[in-house]
């Protein structure tokens, strides 16, 4: 019976792709886009407030003041520890997801300002091999915490995962503690963690650091589970309730403090970090 | 037999040998890196190995928390209840006497026959669960108590109430909180360490395994249903994320194996248990003068240096 259960994958807890709409094309209303009537409305339909999946580079765009933000350990690698070989090697799909993506793993972190206040960032991007938290994201977020702790400043963490990297084996599980005793570090070192959790949050990545935020925040309509729908309803044949896993029903029960449109977050962002600011500022 | 790894590896290496050295330096560093590679896994366990382990951790009759609770520890007092709306059944804690002195004990417990089972939802915490853990961790902390955990698990349970009653943030917090603890804390996996269930109790000074137990990021039949879309090819998916004791032990995941009896500790739960109770004991004595900001300071710092990057 083991074998019916399984939680921190890849793809598993990730939504069904909306049938072969072009990417531009909204799921929930069917209106169709440009790009750059998307990136104007920061990948919010303009229709029906569907939020689209937001690129890392584009986020800290919409958040970082221009020309604040400085990339850290932006030349980190997977390797491969296992040699792992499923249908395809882990380094062939290591490298296509570079030259798709034009990142070098599925999280950016550095430096920045919002709004005039001083923070790390460290944001996830799901088009990197779904979001998934192998040894290079848990080394990126661990260090964004020290960068953050070093200058005195908060760390503003905004996740978008499928969950743990598969291919890295055990490896990839140990990111959870790894990445769970680096917040504690950098709230020993009296620095709040403010946790945006985006569509999806699954899985390790919310079993993990993401979860331990001072403040935990999440965009509307967001998948916020440790286990997703799809394997939830296999696994047990319980009838779900229509907003299961989603970022309402995680309000309503308690685990999240706030759903925050994307347009408001800028906003929302600069009034914490002020009140976690010192006095005065 | 040799496994289709090591005949990709040979297959890369002699590919590698009939190149002129054009790359220099850097393409004899593959070399001997191939050569390094397919040395270890001639002394690695055989695919067919792993997936003994993988049978031998699900047997039926292995020992489970309980057993090895009867045959470890005087004076067991089980506690029972996370003091905010459960008792789950599939998480066990206590405090008894552990070769003279006091310890706190969070085990996972899965069932003997079906009635048991049932009760113990095969061994799958809610996050209930994790929070019965929680409460134990605290009480070791107030009164310095050695902590062991012993790790059974084949995966936090994937239902609606789990969910709705935060599974993920339980599992997250209860990783935080033994970060926290200044008590010495001993894990040892002793079945299935089934991902993220099994890492929520499992952030120790000295994780162990028993043997022919298996930690995983995911079951074998989840990752093939995923990757090889298809859950029969269990069998390769474990060969290829290798989740036995030796390869956990390699990346450096855990800091020793603890022998089983010949055949599995399921053939001898006794011997099993003066093993395991071996094990645990003199990593307590090695913990235990150590100060707890210390002790704090050193598993932090072990954890995050787990990973593999360039
Ligand atoms: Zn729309």
């Amino acid at each position: 019976m083991s074998s019916r259960i399984d939680v921190s994958i890849e793809h598993r807890n990730v939504p069904e792709p909306p049938g072969k709409k072009h990417p531009n094309t909204c799921p929930a209303c069917d209106s169709h886009y440009r790009d750059d009537e998307l990136e104007a409305a920061l990948w919010v339909c303009p229709h029906c407030g569907h939020h689209f999946t937001m690129r890392a580079r584009t986020r800290i765009a919409s958040l970082a003041d221009e020309g604040s933000f400085s990339e850290e350990a932006a030349d980190l690698r997977s390797e491969d520890p296992l040699d792992f070989f499923d249908l395809r090697p882990y380094t062939e799909r290591l490298a296509e997801a570079e030259m798709k993506t034009g990142l070098g793993e599925a999280m950016v972190i550095g430096q920045a300002a919002i709004d005039g206040n001083g923070c790390e960032l460290a944001v996830m991007d799901f088009s990197f091999m779904g979001g998934s938290m192998g040894s290079v994201v848990g080394e990126k977020f661990s260090r964004a915490c020290d960068s953050a702790a070093q200058r005195g400043v908060p760390l503003v963490s905004i996740t978008a995962s499928g969950g743990a990297r598969m291919q890295e084996g055990i490896l990839s599980l140990m990111q959870l503690p790894k990445t769970v005793c680096a917040v504690e570090d950098l709230h020993d070192a009296g620095q709040p963690m403010i946790s945006v959790m985006t569509h999806p949050t699954t899985a390790g990545v919310l079993a993990s650091f993401a979860s331990l935020g001072d403040v935990i925040v999440a965009e509307p309509g967001a998948l916020l589970a440790f286990t997703g729908p799809r394997v939830v309803q296999q696994t047990t044949r319980e009838k779900l309730p229509e907003d299961f896993g989603l970022a309402e029903q995680n309000l309503r029960f308690g685990h999240i403090d706030a759903i925050v449109p994307r347009p408001e977050l800028r906003a929302y962002v600069t009034r914490l970090l002020r009140l976690f600011g010192p006095n005065g500022d | 037999m040799a496994t289709d790894h090591e005949l990709r590896l040979r297959e890369r290496l002699t590919r590698l040998r009939g190149l002129n050295l054009l790359g220099g330096t850097r393409l004899s560093a593959e070399l001997e890196k191939l050569q390094r590679q397919l040395e270890r896994i001639q002394a690695a366990p055989t695919d067919e190995e792993i997936w003994r382990s993988v049978e031998l951790a699900r047997h039926q009759d292995r020992p489970y928390t309980l057993d090895y609770v009867e045959r470890l520890f005087e004076d067991w007092v089980e506690l029972h209840g996370d003091r905010g709306r459960a008792d789950d059944a599939a998480v066990v804690v206590g405090i008894g006497r552990f070769e003279g002195r006091t310890v706190a004990l969070i085990g996972n417990q899965k069932g003997r026959d079906i009635k048991e089972r049932t009760k113990r939802n095969f061994g799958m915490a809610y996050p209930e669960g994790y929070r019965k853990a929680m409460r134990l961790m605290e009480l070791a902390e107030r009164h310095g108590f050695p902590l062991l955990s012993l790790v059974d698990i084949p995966g936090a349970y994937p239902g609606v109430a789990a969910e709705q009653h935060g599974q993920g943030g339980a599992i997250a917090r209860s990783q935080a909180l033994m970060s926290r603890l200044g008590v010495p804390i001993v894990t040892c996996v002793i079945g299935e360490g089934g991902s993220g269930g099994a890492i929520a109790t499992a952030l120790a000074d000295r994780v162990l395994m028993q043997a022919n137990s298996i930690y995983t990021v995911i079951s074998p039949e989840g990752c093939a249903a995923i990757l090889w879309r298809d859950a029969a090819e269990a069998k390769k998916a474990a060969a290829a994320f290798k989740p036995d004791a030796v390869h956990c032990l390699e990346l450096g995941v855990i800091d020793s194996i603890v022998p089983e009896p010949e055949g599995g500790a399921h053939t001898d739960p006794d011997e099993a248990a003066r093993l395991l109770g071996e094990a645990l004991r003199d990593a307590l004595d090695e913990l235990e003068p150590i100060p707890a900001d210390e002790l704090k300071r050193t598993r932090r710092a072990k954890f995050r240096s787990l990973g593999v990057y360039a």
